[in-house]
């Protein structure tokens, strides 16, 4: 049996400009490039090319460049290269196919298809330059009842709440699936902006414990790495029931990523595979969440937010709805775009549905019930700027997660081959020569950056609509019009047409 | 053409009132003057007046006025009405004919308590009875619109320009202690009457000048609440706001007026630790209710009054004083008017109530 599967992408080196300085052979950890020395020239194994750039972007003389193959099967539309390739590979080692980073499929991304609102005439725009604009939100549950004293004075009860800068957080990403380098950089990035990251499933390094007041502490199925003092070091705890990359599945850590410390970390032996249950077993119903809800509360005294985090599923505005009864204070909704380390790539590719959606809905039955003000709503899976950010907002969102972003603004070239552990950017690798590639003081750095170029963003915007707090975009759908959707995607997001 | 609630429409405006403490009664006439001389402020599509302490012979009643587009409306909310008030005294609300006001509806006037029973089944307490039969006609009822719905007060509203609403109304007839008037500038014809202002429930009436820009996160806010803003106008989800939050949940006018002209988070920062933290509590808690975008206001109420503008003050509004009255007008020749040689006149920082009682009352503030 031929098992020939031409490579997708093809790296074309101009020998004029290349100097045979090496470099590329010595940074790529796919090892693609070699020096022929009898030839005397630079070669390529293309096979093993993830088209993650590192080679392109360290070349001294730029002559890398790589492009999409258009070596190709006969055009079927029905059996397309990728579906045919798939196929030849499954045929021939049996396993499931495994892929990284979010859903990359042609569905439609909303956010596209959203505009935003401006204020002309009869009433004025705000000038973020010359007035104050006004990005901090809290998170998290609000009484529902005014009370006083016997003096007629405000009794102020106060609930747990997170309280952020602007309305961005960074999502859960492990340590293990990504590197030590990367963690600090989004903890030291959070503290700085006075917003949150969120450790993910694999337990917090205990180096990062003093970032705790920046910090949401995930507790997952597999429970790694979980104990008293971790649910003590941060700000929040976040409950993981799904995630938008793999909804109803669970983690997935190859162990070739489970070496030294992380396996301290996560408190499982180094080397194995760290697999999440699918469920929490602890976990059947709605009212086994309550318990956890609470028992986790109690744990930490009644001083911290419960977040639940659920993927995008077709029935996410129930099931947000029963989450606000459970005592959860912050519900997060990963959306079917979300990233992942690993997945299984059929379930990245077909299953979850769009955030937009998600969100719209949710928002829309937590207020019918009339307990929108009861819990917060964060969304993730996938934000990309921060005119999405700002149609989140505007849809319902209390505040958004953001990982694949921050990821971007570390490097990552979105080559979607995390799994494999060989990151050239330092980022979802734990091979300490690729690992420190990534500086974690640039790389916190670039991280404020772009928040505070979301944030100058967002401003700007508020301020075209006449709006001067980020409170009054929350809901507001009136500031937003849809372009090229039906009636239905317009009921769904409860907004109009544009040109209504 | 779609009637107003089936869209939205923006308005520019000018609004005026003046508050009595010691109680006088001031005739309906002063207020006229006051408003016609801001004419160009509006343009015809919508003038209306709240007069407070204008029914003391019933002064124990609620007063509802109703608009009516014919009469099978109306007998379908008298037998409404029937079932869950009695019903002192009606009649139709009297008005001149002019030329300037057409396509009058019906206007009917009740004097109603509940019925006792009715009230003792329901497990309610008054006032948010009377408030859920009003909605109940407003928004069941096709054809039947109550516009005013509190105790010894009374709205009177209408296309047309305020001055010419007045006379229609013969409001020269009227007088009490507390004025307020609207005259409209609407970007598009509403051609109803409903939609014209002020907006009212029970004895809270509000007249506004503005557009803002917060309209649907503070309209989707307070529908969680059994509200159901189906004019689509600001004033109306304001309104709702305080009834909301004076009303339901207990918080004195000038804690309310910090929740829709919220002090900005640098400002708060700045103040005594008490107050920071009851205002960052209040600002955490209602952050849906902050109105932003330019308005000025003018909320009637039981015995008082209070005037306030957006945080940045995107909209004019002038204050003053003379003895015991309280004047409040988007221009100040709207005042000097009526109140020639003021003994005190500014302009009211944005986001800061202005706010009158009268003597010996405090309750609400
Ligand atoms: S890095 Fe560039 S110049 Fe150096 S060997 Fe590779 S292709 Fe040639
Ligand atoms: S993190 Fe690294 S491996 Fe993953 S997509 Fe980005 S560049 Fe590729």
């Amino acid at each position: 049996m031929i098992d020939f599967l031409y490579p997708e992408y093809e790296i074309v080196r101009n020998p004029d400009r290349c100097i045979k300085c090496r470099a590329c052979e010595r940074q790529c950890s796919n090892e693609v490039h070699k020096f022929d020395p009898e030839l005397n020239m630079m070669t390529a194994d293309e096979s093993k090319c993830v088209a993650c750039h590192r080679c392109a972007s360290i070349c001294p003389t730029r002559a890398i460049k790589i492009v999409k193959t258009d070596h190709t099967f006969r055009e079927n539309h029905n059996w397309t290269n990728e579906t045919i390739t798939e196929l030849y590979r499954q045929a021939s080692t049996g396993g499931v196919l495994l892929s990284s980073m979010g859903n990359p499929k042609p569905y439609p991304v909303y956010w596209d298809k959203i505009l935003i609102n401006a204020s002309q005439v009869t009433n004025p725009s705000i000038d973020p330059l010359r007035e104050p604009m006004e990005t901090k939100v809290f998170l998290g549950r609000k009484p529902e009842k005014m009370e006083f004293d016997k003096d007629g004075n405000l009794v102020i009860k106060k609930y747990p709440n997170l309280e952020l800068s602007v309305p961005v957080m960074f999502s859960a990403m492990s340590y293990g699936s990504i590197s030590y380098n990367a963690h600090e950089s989004l903890a030291r990035a959070a503290s700085e902006l006075g917003i949150y990251y969120n450790t993910g499933e694999g337990g917090l390094h205990e180096d990062f414990y003093k970032y705790g007041k920046n910090t949401i502490v995930q507790v997952a199925s597999g429970r790694f790495g979980v104990h008293k003092d971790y649910l003590d070091a941060g700000a929040a705890i976040e409950i993981k029931m799904g995630q938008g990359a793999k909804p109803g599945i669970g983690g997935h850590l190859p162990g070739t990523k489970i070496a030294g410390d992380i396996s301290k970390t996560r408190m499982i032996p180094e080397g194995t595979d760290a697999l999440s249950p699918y469920p929490h077993h602890d976990i059947y119903s709605i009212e086994d969440l309550r318990q956890l809800v609470y028992s986790l509360k109690e744990a930490t005294a009644y001083k911290k937010p419960v977040i639940v985090k659920i993927a995008a599923v077709h029935n996410v505005a129930a099931i947000a709805s029963g989450i606000a009864r459970s005592g959860a204070d912050i519900i997060a909704i990963d959306g079917y775009r979300g990233g992942t380390g690993a997945a299984p790539t059929r379930i990245r590719d077909n299953v979850g549905i769009p955030v937009e959606l998600a969100l719209a809905s949710a928002d829309e039955r937590l207020r019918r019930e009339g307990i929108r003000n009861n819990v917060s709503l964060v969304v993730g899976g996938s934000i990309r700027s921060s005119s999405d950010l700002v149609k989140a907002i505007a849809l319902g969102a209390d505040a958004v997660y953001i990982a694949t972003g921050a990821l971007l603004a570390l490097g990552c070239h979105l080559c979607r081959s995390c799994h494999l552990g060989t990151c050239n950017w330092g980022i979802a690798t734990q091979r300490p020569d690729l690992v420190k590639r990534l500086n974690p003081d640039v790389g916190y750095k670039r991280l404020v950056n772009l928040i505070q170029a979301w944030n100058h963003e967002v401003k700007e915007m508020l301020g075209g609509m006449g709006i001067n707090s980020i409170e009054a975009l929350r809901g507001n759908r009136l500031m937003l019009r849809g372009v090229g959707l039906n009636e239905k995607e317009l009921e769904i997001l409860g907004i109009m047409h544009a040109g209504e | 053409m779609l009637r107003e609630g089936e869209v939205r429409i923006p308005s520019g405006c000018a609004i005026s009132g003046f508050f009595s403490r010691s109680g006088s009664r001031i005739s309906g006439g002063t207020i006229l003057k006051s408003i016609a001389t801001m004419h160009d402020r509006s343009n015809g599509l919508g003038g209306g007046f709240a007069g407070y302490g204008i029914y003391p012979e019933y002064k124990e009643l609620y007063a509802l006025h109703v608009f009516y587009d014919n009469m099978t409306s109306r007998e379908e909310t008298e037998r409404y009405l029937d079932r869950r008030f009695d019903i002192v005294n009606l009649s139709r609300i009297p008005t001149v004919k002019t030329s300037e006001i057409t396509d009058v509806p019906l206007i009917w006037r009740y004097f109603v308590t509940p019925l006792p029973t009715k009230l003792a089944n329901e497990q309610i307490d008054e006032r948010e009875y009377v408030a859920r039969c009003v909605v109940s006609v407003n928004t069941k009822i096709d054809g039947a619109y109550i516009f005013s719905s509190g105790k010894n007060m009374g709205v009177f509203k209408a296309v047309g320009y305020p001055e010419d609403v007045a006379r229609f109304y013969r409001l020269e007839d009227y007088s009490g202690y507390c004025w307020t008037a609207h005259g409209r500038y609407p970007t598009n014809t509403p051609g109803w009457w409903g939609g014209a202002h002020p907006f009212a429930l029970l004895d809270y009436s509000i007249v506004h000048n503005g557009e803002i820009s917060s309209y649907d996160a503070n309209r989707r806010f307070v529908e969680m609440f059994g509200y159901k803003c189906t004019l689509l106008t600001d004033t109306e989800v304001i309104t709702y706001i305080i009834d909301y939050l004076n009303r339901r949940q207990g918080l004195p006018l000038k804690d309310v007026a910090k929740v829709i002209a919220a002090p900005f988070w640098s400002e708060i920062e700045k103040l005594p630790e008490k107050e920071k933290e009851k205002l960052t509590y209040l600002r955490n808690v209602y952050s849906s209710l902050l109105v932003t975008g330019p308005f000025s206001i003018l909320l009637g109420f039981d015995g008082g009054m209070m005037a306030l503008n957006d945080r940045l003050k995107l909209r004019s509004m002038v204050a003053a004083e003379k003895g015991d009255t309280l004047y409040v007008a988007s221009e100040e020749c709207a005042i000097r008017e009526i109140c020639p040689a003021p003994d005190r006149l500014w302009s009211p920082k944005g986001g800061e109530a202005v706010m009158a009682v009268l003597e010996g009352e405090k309750s609400k503030v």
